[in-house]
């Protein structure tokens, strides 16, 4: 049995228009890869339709978490099967508390007329939140209204901490955090690094990638992974940009 | 008693509301002001036409509600529901409050006041005729202001003498809120619970009016008044939460504000039961420094039609208002929000705000909002608007993401929607009680 978060030849569509053309990448569980490329490359289409986005029609391959072929699910069923996304733009739910959201999200992976103690789940969440910097009025506050930036990726961050994945797609959340936001939510997922699960960051800056070091690198481009590497090349695309991997021969 | 379209003829006299009504039975201790008042209602009553469609308070309103023939003053209940009734009203309380009083079909079954400040007046109307009449007099029904409920309000006054008078000398504070359960119950019948709340100078006093059947089918008819007086920096929250039987009860629920100099009254309506609702909200400002805020929250499933017409009268300079209006509705179910910001002559610096926002769940529901605005004076901050919409696709897709199926996910959407519009209400007590009857019904409907 395969431990790993799998794409295989992963082609995918929005109104017509082919994003992903055949993309192909393996996470195996207990490591990080980074999926770095330019801007119109597919970066945020690959997490929405791992997500299920229901926007985006998968019209070839398949996504393995672990032997469960994740495009055969619903939506909410790839979640409880162990698949996070932390969004790049979290929603605002108007009027719904962040600790009920999250109980709701908790309450999902129960088996029917199980209920969550509540006692136990405020006092891990609360750990969680002092890890994370977060001041404890964020339970009580609507998800994400009125969040900073910062504070939506913390945010992402704690509801990924309370849900234990197997696998997480961090999707560009890096964007729009300050050095020291940055930091913590990098202390965040790296306390969550473990043997047993498989992080893919997606991120444009390799700023993000000194804080969680990656074990592999990819290049996305035109749908498709063009280049792998170690942590070191996420510093050349740094340093040279994308064009000297893009121009080069694809590899056979 | 009938109240039928004017073409038709049915009638019954007089006798069968008022002087039949076993809470009549002290009528010789009623003071003479107060008989004379009852008799003058009835006429007024009678004389009154019945709201046709073409009036424009009655735009949009199903007429057919109106018809509420052979409605009678109910018997009283018998000693076991009593028993039953008081401790639901019980369990379901707060652990604070400054007092609870608990009706049914006309009469006081349970009074409790733990926690009034030392001065203040909580008293079932009926005892207040008797004991405080004069205090009771300088304010119970003494407005006719209405929005189209004229004749219900006539009915109301020919008829009352159930619910609280609520009186707070200056300074008085209760912290903790003033409970009112108000149980209906037998085919047929109506109450017509009276809520009057004074405040004098720099009084706070929190009064909360819930609507409940006994039984889960029947046709009764509830016409509640509340009058909320409110003297110089006095604070009034008054809250009516309705969750009568949706089918056959129907509810009519008259409000009227009086805010003096740098008082603060705010209002809530919640509305989840009854097959009929009309809520009128008639909230004046009358002295420099008033504000007024109007809250309201509705959840209608099935046939269920809640008919809302608002005033808010600015009467004087520096007043400030605000309305936000919630209504989630699902399958056939109906509201219609009425909605007017009056800025009278000479009132400058006025603030005034109205939001409605509804909230479908079902193509064949209905929302109807009809916002307005009439501004006569200077340097003036108004703003009114009205929203529909479904739930968005990317909230949903959020929710699920986090491995909450798509029922639930909407489920806690429409919950937090309704839940917005409820925050703003002051006491943690009472917000609870109100979320877990929301929460308690969306569970119902599924």
């Amino acid at each position: 049995m395969s431990q790993s978060l799998r794409i295989e030849n992963l082609h995918a569509s929005v109104d017509g228009h082919e994003i992903l053309k055949g993309l192909t990448l393996e996470v195996p569980k207990g490591q990080v890869h980074a999926i770095m490329g330019p801007n119109g490359s597919g970066k945020s289409t690959l997490s929405k339709v791992i997500a299920g986005h229901e926007d985006y029609t998968v019209t070839e391959g398949s996504v393995f978490l672990d032997d469960i072929n994740l495009l055969d699910l619903e939506i909410d069923e790839r979640s409880r099967a162990g698949f996070f996304l932390a969004f790049q733009y979290p929603h605002e739910i108007p009027g719904v508390s962040n600790a009920n959201f999250i109980r709701a999200a908790r309450q999902a992976r129960l088996p029917k007329g199980q209920e969550i103690d509540a006692v136990a789940f405020y006092r891990e969440m609360y750990a969680k939140m002092d890890e994370l910097g977060m001041d404890r009025k964020f339970t009580a506050r609507s998800v994400n209204e009125g969040f900073s930036g910062g504070e939506k990726k913390r945010n992402e961050i704690l509801q990924m901490m309370m849900l234990e994945p197997k696998y997480a797609i961090l999707d560009e959340t890096d964007s729009g955090l300050d050095i020291d936001a940055l930091k913590i939510v990098a202390q965040g997922v790296n306390a969550m690094r473990s043997p047993e699960r498989g992080f893919l960051v997606i991120t444009h800056y390799q700023r993000l990638l000194d804080y969680i070091v990656p074990d592999v690198v990819h290049v996305l481009h035109d749908g498709r992974i063009i280049h792998t590497g170690g942590k070191e090349l996420a510093y050349e695309l740094e340093e040279k940009g994308y064009d000297w991997i893009i121009n080069e021969p694809v590899a056979a | 008693m009938v109240l039928t379209p004017p073409e038709e003829t049915t009638t019954r006299p007089a006798a069968s509301w008022c002087d039949a009504a076993p809470v009549n039975d002290a009528d010789a201790g009623l003071p003479d002001w107060y008989l004379e008042l009852r008799s003058a209602a009835w006429a007024r009553y009678n004389a009154l036409p019945v709201p046709t469609r073409t009036n424009q308070q009655w735009r949009f309103a199903d007429l057919k509600h109106l018809r509420i023939d052979n409605h009678a003053l109910p018997a009283p209940v018998s000693a076991s529901v009593a028993a039953d009734l008081v401790a639901r009203a019980v369990s379901e309380r707060p652990a604070e409050f400054a007092a609870h009083f608990v009706f049914a079909n006309n009469r006081l079954l349970h009074a409790e006041t733990p926690a009034l400040p030392e001065g203040a007046t909580c008293l079932p109307i009926e005892d207040a005729l008797a004991t405080r009449p004069d205090l009771l007099r300088a304010h119970f029904l003494k407005h006719g202001d209405f929005l189209g409920g004229e004749k219900f309000a006539a009915l109301h006054a020919a008829a009352t003498l159930s619910g609280l008078f609520v009186h707070f000398p200056k300074g008085r504070v209760a912290e903790a809120p003033v409970i009112v359960h108000h149980f209906i119950g037998g085919e047929g019948v109506a109450i017509f619970p009276h809520t009057l709340v004074v405040a004098e100078d720099h009084a706070s006093v929190s009064v909360i009016d819930l609507f409940e059947s006994i039984n889960g089918k029947e046709d009764t008819l509830v016409v509640g008044m509340a009058d909320l007086h409110a003297d110089r920096g006095g604070r009034i929250q008054y809250t009516s939460l309705q969750d009568l039987n949706d089918k056959g009860a129907k509810h009519v629920q008259l409000q009227h504000t009086r805010a003096g100099r740098d008082a603060a009254v705010k209002v809530g309506y919640l509305n989840l039961g009854a097959e009929w609702v009309r809520n009128e909200s008639i909230n004046r400002m009358v002295e420099s420094g008033a504000d007024c805020q109007i809250f309201s929250a509705n959840l209608a499933n099935d046939v269920q039609e809640y008919d809302q017409r608002t005033l808010q009268s600015h009467e004087a300079q520096h007043t400030t208002s605000d309305l936000f209006f919630k209504n989630a509705l699902y399958d056939r179910a109906r509201t219609i929000f009425s909605g007017l910001i009056q800025v009278q002559p000479g009132s400058h610096h006025t603030d005034s705000y109205q939001t409605c926002r509804n909230l479908l769940g079902s193509d064949e529901a209905e929302a109807n909002s009809m916002p307005g605005l009439e501004i006569d004076a200077d340097q003036v901050k108004c703003s009114h608007g009205s929203t529909s919409g479904t739930i968005s696709d990317e909230e949903i897709f959020y929710l699920r993401a986090r491995g909450i199926p798509a029922d639930e996910a909407r489920k806690i959407i429409s919950l937090g929607f309704l839940n917005e519009s409820i925050e703003k209400l002051d006491g943690e007590s009472v917000k609870e009680m109100l979320f877990a009857r929301i929460a308690r019904k969306f569970a119902a409907i599924g």
